[in-house]
């Protein structure tokens, strides 16, 4: 299965991850995410070489990032997760290694108030330069605009 | 950091285009860097549409959150239900009728075909042809009587709905589609006439916004955009869903990288979704339309994606549940989004006059953008 | 008959024989200025509704059709409206030449009108230099949209200015060359003298290929320094926004819509009279009783006819092509047109040399 093969290309890929094979695709949780993007990226056996999606989850206690990835040489999905402190947020920026990362971090770091490190343009795309707080948390209030069902 | 980039040198033009600019077809911001007429750096500023859906989804039922989706690429708004619907048919594990299905890909395709229709007359005009578009709206006309005979609305559908579609076919829908084909059948090699064929059109399309495959893949662009630049990117083959997979369509790829590449796939697409029309439309299967839910659906804890190919690229919905009856968190992987970030690649280098070009090819939705 | 030059001469003559020479003359100019603002502002109604109701038909559209009957009055309602409008001067612009502008504009187009030929022995100043001062004086625009662009303080209108300067001063070249074509086989400056060489064809008949080329090539370039489409760059609506006059309302813009549409006619005007014979009925070398029969319909309805036929060909032009880049304009121009314009200018001079021509 997909699962042994990550694990042949990649060893030593389990000091820092953690593999969940449930629903479609295989998920990775990783504190080494960086790392782990490289190799995904590089490995012949791999090649994940396209970002389709890039988000991010308010669990309340901390913050999830959630990278789905796919490769267009081998047709694999995978999905690769990484936990966030909430009250200080910072992950790598993987702008460089998937270039469509960098408009999808700027939107994470705006709604969620993620800081991706060496991100070469981190600023607000969608709301106005001087917005303070992140609307997509979960304890966002806007007594002005929220319609609370 | 922010002030390096912001900086530009003295004799740099900077130019505010949008938000309201007759051809971002929008509010589309785009703070543009020239040297004379060459363009140095395009740097977009959403967000003038911004709704945040995704948070509004976050207080809406299962059943309710679909209909927003109809408002974001509002040209293909049956697609984008068409994804949602998978997507919490996934988490139920529903079977879907076969007649559901198939009109449900009736609908996608008509709906592609309509979205590039327009695309192709806003196109023209983006290049200073203001003809095409009203020949475009004849056809697009069409496409809109026969959807508003059966959901009832011309642009937001809502008409899809998790374990089916929510009414039958109108018994006149048969009719009106083949009406359709053989009146698109005519029209098409009028359309290469007026705007494919002309060299204009040719010398102002070709070679401009050059889009590598290694750039393409990178930017995450999807759809036309990418298979324009020769990337295999169809959701409908790639990754089947409905009855897609026993249908005879091809991906239509182009090599040319450019805008015109981007052109020919879209003419050429909508001859392919005109080709699963016709297979489908006399061989709409008897039965129900709609599987049995119950009233409120409540999804299973866990996180569920679902991509569908829309007219503009892979269009996908990420939700994931808490088990209750609204989802704890949904994110939509909207085409245009990506396919934007690769404007200011294609763009550095050309003329301000190719902007447009640029913009065209890549068929921006802005509210599907912005979400 | 009624015609144009009788009714003329009928005025002329009675108002000579009530003032003295001096005051007769006077009143006659102010009688032609007079004539020619009623031209001009006719002129912009009907082809402003002639050019809605072309876009319309090859748009699959009814076009205008509300005021007055099949909507004919629709400019002149938008005329008032334009009229009434207030005047935005936006801050920061040059005011004086803000304002100038479209006047200079204006006043260019009007100049031109001098030397045309609307009907038989119907011209306001048969001048021995006729084609010369056409070519100088329609060069006078570029300057009014220069000045737009510049004192608009608007990044758009200098760059829809700057565009409009390029385009227009390269294209003269190739339009002047092909009016020169005619100057050659006709060996005279002098506007009747064109008309009157054409007595038995028009150039376009007799002048062969070569100066079929010519006429193409007028054609093209006329459109390109009218600033219409396929060569609107200086507006570019798509673009930028409106180019040259994107920050211009009211009235001031109704002057620079209706120099465009005036330049359009002008330009038709001498395609017409160069090319086409003016007012010249079609004649046919020596055909006596066909040449009399066209005799029989006015010389002006010739004039009118041939100039709205180009200008329809113009406006075809227009809602059927997609607009250039400027480096591709350019290169057109450089690249193509002139040398094949030069090149048929020496086939010309031959042709004139030998009399190959008719």
């Amino acid at each position: 299965m997909f699962n042994e093969e990550l694990l042949t290309a990649l060893p030593g890929i389990q000091s820092t991850s953690s593999f969940e094979d449930g629903g479609e695709w295989l998920t990775v949780y990783t504190t080494d995410w960086l790392h782990l993007a490289k190799k995904l990226r590089k490995h012949p056996d791999l090649l994940f070489d396209y970002l389709f999606c890039l988000t991010c989850v308010d669990w309340k206690t901390h913050l999830t990032m959630v990278y789905h990835l796919s490769s267009t040489v081998h047709r694999h999905n995978i999905v690769v997760k990484s936990k966030l402190d909430r009250d200080n947020p910072e992950i790598e920026s993987v702008s460089h290694i998937w270039k469509t990362a960098e408009f999808h971090e700027r939107e994470v770091f705006e709604l969620f108030g993620v800081n991706f490190l060496h991100h070469p343009d981190l600023r607000n795309l969608i709301l106005p330069e001087d917005w303070e707080r992140y609307p997509l948390r979960k304890d966002y209030e806007d007594p002005v605009n929220m319609i609370k069902l | 950091m922010l002030e390096e980039i912001r900086t530009t040198e003295q004799d740099d033009l900077v130019i505010n285009v949008g938000p309201q600019h007759p051809s971002t077809h929008g509010v589309l911001h785009l703070v543009i860097t020239l040297n004379g007429e060459t363009i140095k750096k395009v740097e977009p500023h959403l967000g003038y549409v911004h709704r945040s859906i995704e948070k509004m989804c976050e207080s809406l039922t299962y059943r309710q959150f679909i209909l927003t989706t109809s408002r974001m690429d509002y040209l293909s708004a049956h697609i984008n239900n068409h994804c949602c619907v998978l997507c919490v048919e996934k988490g139920l594990q529903l079977d879907v009728p076969p007649r559901a299905q198939v009109i449900r890909i009736l609908m996608d395709e008509l709906t592609r075909i309509a979205s590039h229709v327009l695309w192709w007359g806003a196109f023209a005009m983006d290049l200073g042809a203001i003809t095409p578009f009203f020949h475009a709206f004849r056809e697009r006309e069409v496409i809109n009587d026969i959807m508003e005979e059966t959901c009832g609305t011309r642009l937001t559908m809502n008409y899809m709905m998790p374990g089916g579609v929510m009414y039958d076919l109108h018994p006149n829908f048969q009719k009106r589609v083949h009406e359709f084909i053989k009146l698109f059948k005519s029209k098409l090699p009028e359309y290469h006439e007026l705007v494919t064929n002309n060299v204009i059109f040719q010398e102002r399309t070709k070679g401009v916004g050059m889009l590598s495959y290694e750039d393409a893949i990178s930017y995450g662009c999807s759809g036309p955009a990418a298979r324009g630049s020769g990337v295999s990117s169809d959701i409908r083959k790639l990754y089947p869903y409905e009855i897609y997979n026993q249908l005879q369509f091809e991906e239509c790829l182009e090599y040319g990288c450019d805008s015109f590449a981007r052109y020919q796939v879209r003419m050429n697409e909508m001859m392919q979704s005109l080709s699963i029309v016709e297979q489908l439309i006399d061989n709409i299967p008897e039965g129900d339309i709609q599987a049995k839910t119950k009233a409120v659906i409540k999804l299973p804890k866990g996180e569920f994606y679902s991509r569908v190919e829309s007219a503009r690229g892979e269009f996908g919905v990420y939700i994931v549940s808490e088990g209750g009856t609204t989802p704890y968190r949904i994110k939509f992987r909207s085409p245009g989004f990506s396919n934007l970030s690769a404007l200011d690649q294609m763009a550095r280098g050309q003329k301000i006059g190719d902007l447009v070009a640029m913009m065209g090819s890549l068929d921006l939705v802005i509210p599907d953008i912005d979400r | 008959m009624w015609s144009f030059s009788k009714i003329a001469g009928i005025i002329d003559n009675w108002l000579n024989q009530t003032f003295s020479p001096a005051i007769a003359l006077t009143i006659e100019m102010v009688l032609v200025g007079v004539l020619v603002i009623g031209l001009f502002a006719l002129l912009g109604l009907v082809l402003v509704i002639m050019e809605r109701k072309v876009s319309a038909y090859m748009q699959i559209r009814l076009g205008p059709n509300r005021v007055g009957p099949k909507g004919m009055l629709q400019s002149l309602a938008d005329t008032l409206k334009l009229m009434v409008k207030e005047g935005l001067t936006p801050k920061g612009a040059d005011k004086f030449l803000f304002n100038l502008a479209p006047f200079v504009a204006m006043i260019g187009a009007m100049l031109v009108m001098a030397p045309i030929a609307f009907a038989r022995n119907f011209q306001m100043w048969d001048l021995n230099i006729g084609v010369l001062y056409i070519t100088a004086i329609s060069s006078l625009s570029v300057i009014a949209i220069l000045i737009a662009g510049w004192a608009s303080n608007n990044k758009y209108s200098l760059l829809g200015a700057m565009r409009s300067g390029a385009q227009i001063v390269s294209y003269e070249l190739s339009a002047g060359l092909s009016i020169l074509a005619i100057v050659v086989l006709t060996g005279s400056l002098q506007l009747s003298d064109i008309i009157n060489a054409q007595a038995n064809g028009w150039w376009i008949f007799k002048g062969h290929i070569p100066v079929v080329v010519a006429f193409v090539i007028f054609l093209v370039t006329v459109t390109a320094e009218t600033n219409r489409a396929p060569f609107d760059l200086a507006e570019a609506e798509s673009e930028l926004t409106a180019g040259f006059h994107t920050e211009y309302s009211g009235m001031k813009f109704a002057l620079f819509f209706l120099a465009e549409y005036i330049n359009v006619f002008i330009v038709c005007a001498i395609g017409a009279t160069l090319f086409l014979g003016g007012w010249m009925p079609l004649h046919i070398g020596s055909w006596q009783g066909f040449n009399h029969v066209m005799d029989y319909i006015p010389s002006s309805l010739w004039f009118f006819g041939k100039t709205f036929f180009l200008i329809f060909v113009i406006m075809w032009f227009r809602w059927t092509f997609p607009r250039l880049r400027i480096d591709q304009l350019l290169n057109l121009e450089w690249k193509y047109l002139l040398p094949i314009s030069m090149f048929n200018l020496l086939l010309i001079t031959i042709m004139a040399i030998m009399g190959w021509h008719f």
